[in-house]
């Protein structure tokens, strides 16, 4: 009996153990299912994302920096281009003590206190892992010492980078600018204009002068590499390449020749010059004087440097052709002679009889010729040879300001020339609806007075009044000055000119530009203003002199150039063109505090014409070993 | 005696189902190793001496009769508990801020490997022995044959292997026929129970299970190995990207690629396809080990079965749902695929043990 209970509790048991075991089973089954499960989730519903991820963890996108545009003159000379050059360079991150290593590098490489402080400035901009710069160009040798050393700094190293250089240096530093590394105010732009991607590797960008106006052609198309990247983001292979395309080559209107000339020809005088070809509106010159050298600013300048061209009283960085906002003094004068013509206010014959002053009708107060005395009886065309003051105090006033605004705004004066750089300021010619804005106050009659020889409130620019002076030059036609005449594309070879179509044809009266640009010839012959300019010249430069007050005078005070201090001298202007009868070039020229404008501005504009129109290479000049080449006919 | 007779004596105690589901598993092993290994055939030359040594001593286990390796279970366990002990010892060595290796002098070894085994064994020996007037008690006392050394284990602290020892020993104590009700009350109190052991869990064990449900708060901290085995998972698709030809694995992508994470080398290039044949694979040996568990003849060996078979099945689950981003990453190899001496060697000392239940009940029928 005994033994039967056993045995039956024995097959009891295994049948308990049997559905033990199917349990067992059937858990194992459970769990083999959700491991099938879960690998169809991952492998076939969500087969793509990962996949995705799988690729965007192997691949890499590298982006290629596309070679800037090269810059050159209208002769091919080169204005900016690139050379590979070598830099030293500390990625902070893999540098215990940075200072420590700037020391130790600093007895293998010349590094002057300010690269280092160049470095910290840099080192404080840079928002991620990158290397920073320590010093640029180096030579051959240092890179050699460096490299000979080179295990001993580790996060150190030299890379080759393509680098920017500006030959002309500070004689183009206004017009061609210059690049500088890529701030966050430049990334927040290139953000809102799409185009960060285009800028992904690229450190530089244009910051002034032609380099930042025509950023869009220079900087080029950014190639790209994918490459496969093990996990520690190390290369393994190129899986594809799209190549880089090189900025657009710009060809400039300037002649590099005339530019270095034209700045040169202003020995240590501070101011402006702008040549312009009246037929077509092509920028020929275009100084500010002083200049600076640009390649202190791409690397982001060193303190040291920055105040010293920052606190300099020539203030050197002040764009003086584009941006300097000056009294035109009696370079007016042969525009305000149109208007008379123009409004039929004067004829060419009537004279006036100058007493050396003017007074308002009903007025005590006396507007002032320059010269005491006066010039006797003066008609139009002697007011424009001797700057008579007189005669355009009384034209101004017969014209009234209404007129004069109409007729000189038609010449450009009070607006932006468009020339193609960043920057330009527009002048001002007054009105009364100006003046009502600004100040609140209605016009009065005195205020025209001192309009009529380009003082008072009006103000132009260098490149303003080089715009009416082709303007005039080229019978009332005026074209849009512009600095670039072609763009190149280096890979596609093709280029595309760049004309402008003329901006407005004033329908000046043939006989009213034929009196006064013979007036304006007047002006350089003797009896005239500025007999300096055309002394033994063998083509006909129609001119006009002007001098711009910096402090004003008292009533029945005298100016006196000697007893002022020479930064309170008055600024010279000439204005030309030449040759008169078929004019190839039109110029003005400022020179600061250069007193009056027959003396010192005139003969500046001799050296350029000279060479312009008979290749004439002023002397003593130094780098004359083009001077076989002349450029022009 | 003849060449034939020796031969049939060598492999008298051989199960040749269990053995071809094992031998596929190895070859499977080398193949996939010399992938991952980016074509080491040093690597693949050092499994392939694991796998003798263990075969070796699958063979002497299998070889062994029952009441033989039933004697063993005590010393056995005995002596893991005095390693484990020794692991308190400054003896111990520490590594990675666990104490999990004891310095025997000539070498390191990892007593909780040995356990793996010994606690089962020990459990199933104790349950035969009170066969016949099992009582609650019984149960009480088996549990604490395996908490003990489980609470070791866990404050080492090695989460993965205590709760890996805790579920073979569990396995024992159902097959033997511990009452439903205690069952469900231990789940229960268990689910209860879990917020309280999550303040008890170290800052790291946390962070495994927090990057279990969210892998991505730190792709490239704690949650890399999850999110880049999902990555090499799911990216093999249907067929997989081909031998050799996997992207997390050949540009070092996937960690611990040879070891742990060696699923994910084989599922990214050989695909769906491929990890259902794997699974087939497994069951196959587990269809084996359940058959041989269903046949075995006495308490001791139907309890020592089921709990090394259904064992098996839960390293595999464990690892292959880790590395798939369903389980939290714990220090589990993929039995019989990864790289690695000691758990090919405790995996085929079991399969030793199955094969010895199978074949020696056999011989004592006939």
């Amino acid at each position: 009996m005994k033994r039967h209970v056993e045995l039956k509790n024995h097959l009891r048991e295994i049948f308990h153990f049997r559905l033990r075991l199917a349990v067992s089973i059937g858990f194992t089954l459970v769990l083999l299912a959700i491991l099938l499960l879960r690998f169809v989730y991952l492998q076939v519903v969500r087969h793509d994302y990962y996949q995705t991820l799988a690729e965007s963890n192997r691949i890499s996108i590298v982006p290629i920096v596309p070679n800037r545009g090269l810059i050159l003159d209208r002769n091919g000379i080169e204005m900016a281009h690139n050379y590979s050059g070598y830099t030293l360079e500390i990625t902070p991150g893999k540098v215990a003590n940075i200072e420590a290593t700037i020391d130790e590098l600093a007895t293998l490489v010349i590094i002057a206190p300010k690269d280092r402080k160049r470095f910290k400035k840099l080192l404080a901009e840079s928002h991620n892992l990158e290397s920073v710069m320590i010093r640029n160009r180096l030579s051959d040798e240092e890179v050699a010492r460096f490299a000979a050393q080179q295990y001993r700094f580790p996060g150190v190293e030299i890379k080759a980078r393509l680098l920017r250089d500006y030959p002309y240096a500070d004689k183009a530093a206004h017009l061609i600018g210059y690049i500088g590394r890529i701030n966050e105010t430049d990334v927040d732009q290139l953000e809102e204009n799409d185009l960060a991607a285009n800028y992904r590797g690229s450190d530089y960008i244009g910051k002034t002068g032609l380099e930042q106006s025509y950023e869009s052609e220079l900087h080029g198309t950014t190639g790209i590499e994918q490459v496969e990247v093990d996990s520690g983001g190390r290369a393994v292979r190129l899986l594809s390449r799209t190549p880089p395309v090189s900025g657009n080559t710009l060809v400039l209107s300037i002649d590099a020749k005339l530019q270095e000339i034209a700045e040169q020809a202003f020995g240590n005088y501070r101011g402006a010059l702008v040549a312009i070809d009246p037929s077509n509106g092509e920028v020929l010159a275009f100084i500010s004087k002083p200049g600076y050298d640009p390649s202190l600013f791409i690397d982001g300048i060193d303190p040291q440097s920055w105040d010293e061209l920052n606190n300099s009283p020539d203030h050197p960085l002040n764009n003086r052709a584009l941006r300097g906002q000056y009294p035109s003094g009696s370079t007016i004068k042969p525009f305000m002679a149109l208007a008379g013509l123009f409004y039929n206010i004067r004829s060419p014959e009537r004279a006036i009889s100058d007493p050396g002053y003017y007074t308002l009708p009903g007025s005590s107060h006396q507007y002032r010729d320059w010269k005491k005395g006066g010039h006797g009886m003066v008609d139009m065309f002697k007011s424009i040879v001797v700057s008579c003051d007189t005669y355009y105090y009384g034209l101004a006033t017969e014209l009234g300001i209404d007129n004069i605004y109409n007729f000189l705004s038609r010449f450009g004066f009070g607006k932006k020339t468009g020339i193609d750089l960043d920057g330009e300021t527009s002048g001002l010619l007054p009105s009364q609806e100006w003046k009502m804005k600004r100040y609140h106050q209605k016009w009065y009659a005195g205020d025209t007075v001192s309009v009529g020889i380009g003082q008072g409130y009006s103000l132009v620019t260098p490149m303003q009044l080089a715009y009416a002076t082709a303007t005039l030059a080229n019978n009332g036609v005026g074209y849009r000055p512009h600095l670039v005449r072609e763009i190149r594309s280096p890979r596609s070879g093709e280029s595309r000119m760049i004309t402008v179509p003329p901006e407005a044809d004033l329908h000046l009266n043939p006989e009213h530009l034929d009196l006064v640009k013979r007036a304006m010839v007047a002006v350089t012959q003797p009896g005239g203003t500025a007999v300096a300019a055309s002394l033994g010249a063998s083509y006909h430069i129609a001119g006009k002199t002007g001098t711009a007050q910096v402090v004003g005078m008292k009533q029945g005070e005298k100016y006196d150039a000697s007893k002022i201090d020479e930064r309170h001298r008055d600024h010279a202007w000439f204005i030309a063109f030449a040759p008169a009868e078929q004019p190839r070039i039109a110029l003005v020229v400022l020179a600061e505090n250069g007193g009056h404008g027959g003396g010192t501005a005139a003969p500046i504009a001799r050296k350029v014409m000279d060479y312009y129109l008979l290749g004439k290479i002023p002397t003593p000049l130094p780098d004359t070993a083009e001077s076989e080449d002349a450029p022009h006919d | 005696m003849t060449k034939r007779q020796l031969w049939l004596r060598f492999i008298a105690h051989l199960d040749p189902m269990l053995l071809l589901g094992l031998a596929l598993l190895m070859l499977t092993s080398l193949l996939i190793l010399f992938s991952a290994s980016d074509g080491s055939w040093l690597r693949v030359a050092a499994q392939g001496g694991n796998i003798l040594v263990a075969l070796v001593l699958m063979w002497v286990v299998a070889n062994l009769p029952l009441h033989y390796l039933m004697r063993t279970a005590m010393p056995i366990y005995l002596l893991g508990m005095i390693l484990l002990l020794g692991v308190l010892t400054p003896l111990g060595v520490n590594s990675h801020g666990a104490t999990r290796w004891l310095n025997i002098g000539v070498a390191t070894i990892q007593p909780s490997e040995l356990m793996k085994i010994g606690v089962p064994l020990m459990m199933a020996w104790y349950f035969e022995k009170h066969e016949a007037t099992l009582t609650w008690k019984n149960y009480l006392v088996a549990a604490g044959l395996l908490l003990v050394p489980v609470g070791l284990i866990a404050r080492q602290p090695d989460l993965g292997t205590a709760l890996l020892i805790s579920a073979s020993g569990f396995y024992v104590l159902f097959l033997a026929g511990l009452s439903w009700r205690i069952i469900g009350g231990m789940v229960v109190a268990g689910l209860a129970s879990a917020p309280v052991l999550w303040t008890m869990l170290h800052d790291y064990q946390k962070h495994r299970i927090e990057m279990l449900f969210d892998p991505s708060q730190d792709a490239l901290g704690k949650g890399y190995h999850t999110i880049q085995g999902m990555i090499a998972v799911g990216s093999g698709g249907l067929l997989g990207k081909g031998y050799m030809a996997g992207t997390q694995t050949h540009l070092d992508f996937l960690p611990e690629r040879t070891t742990d994470f060696i699923f994910a080398v084989y599922s990214e290039e050989f695909g769906l396809l491929g990890n259902f044949i794997l699974l087939c694979m497994y069951l196959f040996v587990i269809a084996r080990g359940f058959m041989i568990t269903g046949s075995a003849s006495t308490y001791f060996t139907r309890l020592m079965a089921g709990s090394i078979t259904l064992t098996f099945a839960t390293y595999a689950f464990v690892n292959m749902g880790m590395v798939s981003g369903i389980l939290p990453v714990v220090g589990v190899p993929l039995p019989l695929i990864s790289y690695g001496g000691t758990s090919m060697l405790t995996l085929l000392l079991g399969f030793g043990m199955l094969m010895s239940i199978e074949t020696h009940q056999k011989l004592n029928k006939s």
